[in-house]
C-alpha cells in the first residue's frame, strides 16, 4: 500500500488516494493553475499530513499562509489556512486549505513537519489562529505583551487609539 | 570540570548577527546546548502595508526585504502577480530578468563570502570580494540608478532595455570576477585557520535539512539537489546550460564551496543569456491600473538565500487582498538550533554566517 501511493507520479493519484483513504475529510479537490488544491475539514488535517508525508512522499512543507475572510459571504470559517507541500525529486506541489473560525484551533503540523514551527507562530501572531499540539505557540514578531493580531482585516490601520 | 549551564544573550546589537537578531543561547561552559533566535526587531509590517498599495506600488517595497538581493525579490513578486493576472512576459524581458537575477546572485554571494570571512577573522577577504561586488553594483547603477534597494524588474518585464554599451560593460565585469574569485579562494580554500573554523562545523544531514525546511545553498551543501531554476524552471531558465553545485558533508566549509561554485555558474548563465538575447520588447504592456479578478497564485524562485515564494490573493480591485511571502532566510534560520547543538560557543558565529540570512526578509 505505501509503495502504491508513493509510486504514483501524477497529482491525480494523490487526490484519489486522499478521497479513498479519508472519506469525508476532502471537501473539494481541483486543479487550479496546474496545481492540485484540496480543501479539507480541519479535524482531519493531522492524519492527512501524516499520510502525505509518510506514504505519498511529500517530504517538505514549504509554507503556511493565512487569509482573513472577514465579510466574505458564505464562508463558515473566518480564516483560511493554506499549507503548501512539496515532493522532491519530482517537484510535485500540493495546496491544502482548511477553514477555521475565530478563536478555534487547528491540529498542529509540527509533529509531522518540523519546518511548520515558525510559520505557525507567525500565523498565530498575525491572525490569532491557534494550533493544537504546537510545542511553543508564542508570538514571533510582535512583543509578547502586544494586544491584537495586526494582519486581521479589522485591525485598525491608524493604531488602536486613532494614531494618537 | 564543574558542570555549569547558563543562558547567554547575543544581540540584538552584535556585529556578527547581520542585522538586529537576538540569540538566546543555552551553554554548558563553552558547549552550546541550544539556540533560540528572537525575531521582530526589524518588523515593518510589510505584508499589512502591501494590502493598501496597488500591485505596481508593492514592487519597490520588495527591494527592502532581502536588501542584498533586491532584484530577486522584485522578480519573485512580479512573477506571482503575472501568474495571477495571466500576463505574458516577452522573451527579451525574460532574458534580461535572468541576467539581472544572476548578477544579483553573484553580488549577494560575493558579499556573503566577504562578511563570512570577516566574521571568522580573515579581514582581507572582504576587500577582494567587495572589489568584484563593486563592479556588479556599478552595472546596476547604470541600469537603474541605484546600488542598494535597487528596482530593476516591474510587472510585465524590466524597467529598461539592455543596450549594447551596457551589455559590453557586463561582459567586461564578468571577465574580471573570476580573477577576484581566485584571490578569495587562494586566501581561504587551504587556509588552516579557515578550515579549522569551518570543516566539520555546523553539520546537518540531507534528511535533517529537508525536515527543517532548509532551502538554497545551505540545503545543497548537505547534498540535496533542489534548485527552482532546474526543478521548477521560470523565466526561461530551462534555456540555459548550467550545473547545480552540491556539497557532501553539510558543514560550513561545504556551504562556502557551494556558494563559490554558484558564482561560477551564474557567470555561465549570464553569458548565455547575453549571447542569446532575443529581439523584442523589454516589457509587456501592462495597464497602469491593474485590476485582477479574484483568485490566488503561488510562485517560487531560487533567490540567493533559498526558495523565495509569494502567495498573492486578488479581490477584483487594483490592490491585493493579501500578499504572503515565504522568506527563505526566515525558514532557514529555524535550522540554526539543530546546527549549533554540541558545537562550541565560538562556532555559533560561523554557523550563523554560513546560513546567509538577511534580517530584512526575516522580519518583513
Amino acid at each position: 500500500m505505501p509503495e502504491d501511493a508513493a509510486d504514483r507520479t501524477g497529482l491525480d493519484g494523490i487526490l484519489e488516494a486522499l478521497t479513498g483513504r479519508f472519506p469525508g475529510a476532502v471537501l473539494a479537490g481541483a486543479f487550479e493553475r496546474n496545481e492540485l488544491s484540496v480543501r479539507l475539514a480541519k479535524e482531519s488535517l493531522a492524519s492527512v499530513l501524516r499520510f502525505l508525508k509518510d506514504e505519498a512522499g511529500f517530504n517538505a512543507l514549504e509554507d503556511i499562509a493565512v487569509f482573513d475572510n472577514l465579510g466574505a459571504a458564505g464562508g463558515d470559517g473566518r480564516f483560511t489556512v493554506v499549507y503548501r507541500l512539496c515532493r522532491f525529486p519530482g517537484a510535485l506541489r500540493l495546496r491544502l486549505a482548511a477553514d477555521v473560525a475565530e478563536g478555534a484551533s487547528l491540529p498542529s503540523a509540527v509533529p509531522v513537519y518540523r519546518s511548520a514551527d515558525w510559520a505557525a507562530r507567525e500565523a498565530f501572531d498575525m491572525f490569532g489562529v491557534l494550533f493544537d499540539g504546537h510545542p511553543d505557540l508564542r508570538r514571533i514578531y510582535m512583543p509578547d505583551d502586544f494586544e491584537g493580531h495586526p494582519l486581521r482585516k479589522d485591525f485598525p490601520l491608524a493604531g488602536r487609539n486613532g494614531g494618537a | 570540570m564543574e558542570l555549569r549551564e547558563y543562558d547567554l544573550n547575543m544581540g540584538p546589537q552584535h556585529p556578527s548577527t547581520h542585522g538586529v537578531l537576538r540569540l538566546k543561547l543555552a551553554v554548558d561552559n563553552e558547549v552550546v546546548l541550544g539556540v533560540e533566535p528572537v525575531l521582530g526587531y526589524l518588523h515593518r509590517g510589510m505584508e499589512k502595508l502591501w494590502e493598501s498599495l496597488t500591485y505596481h506600488q508593492v514592487v519597490p517595497l520588495t527591494d527592502r526585504l532581502d536588501y542584498l538581493a533586491s532584484l530577486s525579490n522584485n522578480l519573485g513578486y512580479c512573477l506571482t502577480v503575472e501568474k495571477l493576472a495571466g500576463i505574458e512576459v516577452p522573451g527579451r524581458a525574460r532574458y534580461i530578468r535572468v541576467v539581472l537575477a544572476e548578477l544579483q546572485r553573484l553580488a549577494s554571494h560575493l558579499a556573503w563570502v566577504g562578511f563570512m570571512a570577516n566574521d571568522i577573522g580573515a579581514m582581507s577577504v572582504l576587500l577582494y570580494a567587495f572589489e568584484a561586488r563593486e563592479d556588479v553594483l556599478d552595472i546596476f547603477e547604470e541600469y537603474c540608478g541605484a546600488r542598494l534597494t535597487l528596482h530593476g524588474i516591474r510587472i510585465g518585464g524590466a524597467v529598461r532595455d539592455l543596450d549594447a554599451p551596457l551589455v559590453a560593460r557586463i561582459r567586461a565585469v564578468l571577465g574580471k570576477v573570476p580573477d577576484r574569485l581566485d584571490d578569495v579562494r587562494a586566501l581561504l580554500d587551504e587556509n588552516r585557520i579557515w578550515k579549522e573554523r569551518t570543516v566539520g562545523v555546523g553539520r546537518l544531514s540531507g534528511a535533517d535539512a529537508v525536515a527543517h525546511g532548509l532551502t538554497g545553498p545551505a540545503l545543497r551543501a548537505s547534498g540535496v539537489p533542489w534548485d527552482m531554476r532546474k526543478d521548477i524552471p521560470y523565466s526561461s531558465y530551462d534555456d540555459f546550460d548550467f550545473e547545480v553545485p552540491l556539497g557532501a558533508n553539510g558543514d560550513v566549509y561545504d556551504r562556502y564551496l557551494v556558494r563559490l561554485g554558484e558564482i561560477g555558474q551564474s557567470i555561465r548563465i549570464v553569458r548565455q543569456a547575453l549571447d542569446g538575447l532575443p529581439d523584442g520588447e523589454f516589457a509587456a504592456k501592462v495597464p497602469r491600473v491593474l485590476k485582477i479578478a479574484p483568485g490566488e497564485a503561488f510562485h517560487t524562485i531560487e533567490a540567493p538565500k533559498g526558495v523565495l515564494g509569494f502567495t498573492v490573493r486578488s479581490n477584483g480591485t487594483d490592490k491585493p487582498e493579501r500578499v504572503k511571502m515565504r522568506s527563505p532566510s526566515f525558514i532557514n534560520l529555524q535550522a540554526l538550533d539543530a546546527m549549533c547543538r554540541g558545537y562550541m560557543f565560538s562556532d555559533v558565529i560561523g554557523i550563523l554566517g554560513s546560513l546567509d540570512i538577511v534580517l530584512g526578509e526575516i522580519d518583513k
